[in-house]
């Protein structure tokens, strides 16, 4: 295998360490078409990041998309049945509209889905795996973690309009705590059940900080259910070694529609948007009739392009200026010796627009340096 | 260092003021200058001066960690930030307005002229009400006037360009302030710095009631 960090980018490299640390924990490779049924994606377009899908009509007539996610396709080639789990891994090309462009854009995505008959142990491991997924791009990272059955038991609680219920979790994703007061107050809710939601806002410092005042304002038996098995997970990642990067922030991921579970979102340092997002969507298989549970994560490795720790400011290593004096024996073998130092163009002027650092000629067989950089 | 985007203008001094008074202070920036970016490595805060409508997006792409801009923007872009706190400064509203002799009828698509077309969009389908938007870059006010709409959505701030123009407020849609908004990846990782900051303004925002 190839294994020269000189010429593998970031997000490369991420992909082969990502498989085969997927692959140690018995996760198989899952490879699907590029384009499937458009009908899959309609049925379930809330589900989507953006609901425009590239389509297209294949000669039998049917209406085929590029595929704008990887899970549905997961999910509808997987099976219920008692105590069996699947896991899969995949590394797609998905197509979406960006953002801030406005525009289609191929996405790489790496990610797992861990789906059937799960147990606490399948979920523990695959927030652990996001951690370890993180930890080998940077070791400067941070791992959100939410509870969305803790988010929606304390919704139930509070038993807001569905409207309002909406805006609440727009609120709770902005870390927003003034529009969220002005909020509950409007519709009049109890002090007591208004502090515990704003507390999922506005609760900072360390997660067992953050954990003890929590668990402190848990009443109703669906909260205290899920509050011991978030608190439970940060004590494996915690006893795993992930402790310091781990984190409980409630403004992750507030889709009640699908998730019923853990939430996750991952940032790295240096990339301004979070690279991996994911968590237990167990009400999305229930909305595709479906009992299992499933869960799992991707990460955009788009995002990494721009982010490379071993980026060392320059195009080529060496650029030897060559005369056409040398007779072309020669020159092959300080080609030879040049590339295995760290590379090497040979060219008959200096090239432009690229950096090198260094310049070297090569005369009548004589190589002599003109420049160096760093 | 925590890179600070501050919305170009008056606001943007009140809010600098805001700033300082919350101890963040950076002397360069009161000298009159035309520079752009103003450090103050002690107090570990960079700030630099951008258009207001511009700061969400030096947030939400992280050259700033931290910045502050209207409710407007925040609304009309939905940028991914985080929203930390009201800073109750620059406040107005965000309305329809309309000739003072103007009468809805539903039996017609309302033409509403605008520099917020997501604002208005959103605000108009919560009413189940078919609209066209027309998108306006300025002088919304006189779009009533000549007939090229039969409302306005835009932002009021005493109504007196309203009354000047013969216009007046039908409805308010949302009241707006200046917001402490914070790049979501940028919060993680100068958590301590950006919470010192928020205490802070949050600190000044309590004396200042």
């Amino acid at each position: 295998m190839l294994t020269n960090d000189k010429i593998i980018r970031s997000d490369e490299k991420a992909i082969f360490e990502l498989r085969d640390l997927y692959s140690r924990y018995g996760y198989n490779r899952y490879k699907m078409s590029r384009f499937e049924e458009y009908d899959l994606y309609v049925r379930n377009k809330d589900f989507l990041v953006s609901d425009e899908v590239i389509t297209f009509t294949d000669r039998n007539g049917r209406l085929l998309a590029l595929k704008p996610d990887v899970t549905l396709s997961i999910i509808k080639n997987s099976t219920d049945s008692e105590k069996h789990v699947e896991k899969l891994y995949y590394n797609e090309n998905v197509y979406r509209v960006s953002q801030s462009t406005h525009n289609f854009k191929e996405i790489m995505q790496a990610g797992l889905e861990c789906i059937g008959d799960l147990s606490f142990y399948e979920i523990a491991e695959v927030v652990l795996l996001a951690a370890k997924s993180l930890a080998l791009i940077s070791k400067n990272y941070v791992l959100d973690i939410s509870h969305m059955g803790l988010v929606s038991a304390i919704m139930e609680d509070i038993n807001l309009s569905d409207q309002s219920r909406k805006e609440a979790l727009i609120y709770l994703n902005q870390k927003n705590p003034h529009q969220l007061t002005a909020l509950l107050e409007s519709e009049g809710v109890a002090d007591i059940k208004k502090d515990k939601l704003l507390s999922l806002a506005t609760l900072t410092g360390t997660t067992s900080d953050i954990l003890s005042n929590l668990g402190a304002l848990m009443t109703t038996e669906k909260e205290i259910a899920a509050f011991e098995e978030l608190s439970s997970l940060f004590d494996i990642l915690a006893a795993n070694g992930f402790g310091d990067n781990v984190r409980a922030d409630f403004s992750v991921g507030n889709n009640m529609r699908y998730y019923s579970g853990v939430v996750i979102n991952g940032y790295i340092e240096g990339i301004p948007e979070s690279v991996l997002s994911g968590g237990q969507y167990d009400r999305l298989l229930r909305k595709m009739k479906r009992d299992s549970s499933a869960i799992g994560f991707a990460i955009y490795l788009d995002l990494l392009e721009r982010y490379d720790e071993n980026d060392k400011g320059y195009d080529i290593d060496t650029v030897l200026l060559n005369n056409d004096d040398t007779d072309v024996l020669t020159l092959t073998e300080f080609a030879e010796k040049l590339s295995a130092e760290g590379g090497v163009l040979v060219c008959r002027e200096v090239p432009k627009g690229k950096r090198y650092r260094r310049l070297m000629k090569i005369s009548e067989g004589m190589v002599t340096v003109l420049e160096e950089n760093g | 260092m925590v890179n600070v985007a501050l919305p170009k203008g008056r606001l943007g001094e009140k809010v600098y003021n805001f700033f300082k008074a919350a101890g963040f202070e950076c002397t360069s920036i009161e000298e009159p200058s035309r520079k752009l970016i103003f450090e103050n490595p002690e107090k570990g805060v960079r700030y630099f001066w951008v258009k207001p409508s511009d700061v969400a997006i030096y947030v939400e792409r992280g050259a700033a960690d931290i910045g502050v801009a209207g409710k407007d923007i925040l609304l009309e872009y939905s940028p991914d930030v985080y929203e930390l706190l009201d800073l109750n400064l620059g406040k107005c509203r965000m309305a329809v307005a309309a000739k003072a002799d103007f009468r809805d009828s539903a039996s017609k698509t309302l033409r509403v002229a605008t520099k917020f077309p997501n604002i208005a969009e959103k605000f108009y389908s919560s009413k189940s009400r078919d609209i066209d938007i027309i998108k306006l870059n300025g002088s919304i006010e006189i779009a009533p006037i000549l007939g090229l709409s039969d409302v306005i959505v835009d932002i009021v701030e005493t109504g007196t360009t309203l009354k000047e123009n013969d216009l007046e407020v039908v409805e308010t849609i949302v009241p707006i302030s200046a917001r402490l908004i914070a790049n979501k990846s940028g919060y993680k990782f100068k958590n301590e710095e950006i919470l010192a900051i928020t205490e802070g303004l949050a600190k000044q925002l309590e004396m200042s009631k």
